[in-house]
């Protein structure tokens, strides 16, 4: 993936734009998936671990792990992304732990969300905000 | 670690927030251990001809924990995956004459050891110092009557970082002296000269503002020990000569390109600046 | 982009029985995401692996559904436990239907 500098500032441009409006509309389009994948069900702060760094060095490649004891699925969401949905991670019956890492892309400072179901049908949430910062020369 | 300096005292206050603002994910790793067995020098005396500073420092100190997290296993270094690949082109026969680059140099661990430190070069036979880069392609067109790679391509940064490898932890160590001198200078006086519209020479940021922030990014020495590196950023590797294009382009200026006589005697000069830190690439850089 | 994938996995070579292990893998892939537009403003089509499963000797071990928001050369990293000795399989499903296939037999010692 390589990017001049014209086509980067477009797409900076093109962010800021849709920044001004579907901010909020982003953060209600991974409220109905999180709804999609629950059924609605109430989600429990604890009993889930999102860890991410606070400040990414780069948003194309951002390190993040999910840990969630005795859950059969994690899904994650990138609330500020173009596509909110990350990753679904199915554990099965030989998974060591129901922990996984990945590196994923955030196109800008936004809130991370990891949704867990727990093997008796119950969910938990944990959110992270990373900070995506616009690097120096060219970066 | 760089933060031993007291002038920059200021500055680097803004690393340390920085890198305490990381450690939710890594703890910071104060030394460099590739694969708990190779043993990197990060940080070390300047060598002589440098008057610029007393010590140097390898652009892994600069970046934060989660960066320099990924370059201390070897399977988190997302770099040896190309590196792989390097591997079995070494062995492929490639050209005319029937031969692999392991049809002369036998396995690559044992004939490219200790090359990558060496290199730029001063070579006899060409009455110039080459690059690691012309070298391979060297071989390919006069030894295996191969067409040459393109000097910044994917298959040339791969095959530079396979062989980097093999050289991993030991001390960059170029000659300046003899037949290299005149290209040092050469190169030395490119370092030392404003380019574009900005007017501004390598060492305008990276001898006097390293340890500073330009923009959210931190300035670091400009050591190239670590070249080829893999950029998260671009998420490819990227050889020395496309980051000075890079470089000398954000001065706004026309580049000299990758492989031209310009950079070769630059990289000769500041692979020079870092004798005595070690061979850390394939590196994992922002 | 399916030429030059390749993948990196990390497993130890033996394990007591009944071990939980830690497994690394990374696979080299452009992982285009769909939102990128060519020189001409044409939009870059979506292509991208969709899918990471990792079992052994043919039970799950984890089953990972990705989006274009996994970075350039997927890296996953994840624990698995190992009843006995047997084979590990790693499967990579690519968009364009590709299926990039992975193994490693692992010993109890």
């Amino acid at each position: 993936m390589e990017f001049t500098r014209r086509e980067t500032l477009a797409l900076g441009l093109g962010a800021a734009a849709m920044m001004v409006l579907p901010l909020r509309a982003n953060a209600s389009a991974t409220d109905d998936l999180i709804a999609e994948f629950t059924g609605g069900a109430d989600l429990a702060d604890t009993g889930i671990t999102l860890t991410a760094p606070e400040i990414a060095e780069n948003g194309n490649t951002v390190p993040i792990e999910v840990s969630a004891p005795g859950a059969s699925e994690i899904v994650v969401f990138a609330t500020g992304n173009p596509v909110p949905p990350v990753a679904q991670f199915s554990f099965g019956p030989l998974a060591g732990s129901q922990t996984a890492a990945t590196r994923i892309r955030l196109a800008k400072t936004q809130d991370v969300v990891a949704v867990a179901r727990m093997a008796d049908g119950s969910f938990a949430r944990a959110t992270q905000l990373v900070k995506v910062t616009i690097g120096g020369c060219g970066g | 670690m760089f933060q031993g300096k007291g002038a920059l005292a200021l500055a680097i206050g803004g690393a340390l927030s920085l890198i305490a603002a990381g450690s939710v994910v890594a703890d910071e790793p104060a030394k460099l251990v590739v694969n708990g067995e190779i043993e990197m020098v990060t940080e070390t005396e300047a060598p002589a001809h440098l008057d610029a500073f007393d010590t140097i420092y390898s652009g892994w100190t600069f970046r934060t924990p989660e960066t320099r997290m990924l370059q201390m296993d070897d399977f988190d270094n997302p770099a040896m995956v190309f590196v792989d690949q390097a591997a079995e082109a070494w062995d492929t026969v490639d050209g005319s004459e029937g031969k692999s680059c392991a049809s002369c140099h036998g396995d690559v661990a044992e004939g490219m050891a200790g090359v990558r430190a060496v290199y730029p070069k001063w070579n006899e036979a060409a009455g110039k110092v080459r690059t690691l880069v012309q070298q391979v392609n060297d071989c390919r067109e006069t030894r295996m009557g191969a067409e040459p790679w393109k000097y910044d391509g994917g298959k040339m940064v791969a095959m530079e970082s396979l062989i980097s490898v093999q050289s991993r932890g030991m001390p960059v160590n170029v000659a300046i002296d003899g037949p290299a001198q005149s290209t040092w200078e050469q190169g030395k006086d490119l370092y030392y000269t404003r380019f574009g519209q900005l007017e501004l020479s390598c060492a305008n940021c990276h001898e006097n503002n390293y340890g500073t922030m330009i923009r959210a990014d931190h300035l670091s020495q400009g050591q190239i020990n670590g070249f080829p590196v893999y950029r998260l950023k671009n998420t490819k590797l990227n050889t020395a000569h496309a980051r000075f294009k890079g470089c000398v382009r954000d001065t706004r200026a026309e580049t000299f390109n990758p492989g031209s006589p310009e950079f070769v005697a630059l990289e000769l000069y500041v692979a020079s600046r870092g004798n005595g830190l070690s061979v850390e690439a394939p590196s994992v850089r922002n | 982009m399916a030429t030059g994938v390749k993948p990196r996995v990390k497993v130890p070579a033996t394990v007591a029985a009944g071990e939980t292990i830690t497994i690394k893998t990374l696979i080299s892939h452009n992982m285009e995401s769909g939102q990128r537009k060519d020189k001409e403003g044409n939009t870059i089509p979506r292509s991208i692996i969709n899918r990471f499963t990792c079992a052994f000797n043919g039970e799950t071990v984890i089953d990972v559904a990705m989006e274009p928001a996994i970075s350039t050369n997927p890296y996953f990293q994840f624990e698995a436990k190992v009843p006995e000795a047997g084979e590990f399989v790693f499967t990579w499903y690519d968009d364009d239907g590709s299926v990039y296939e992975e193994k490693k037999t692992i010993a109890i010692g």
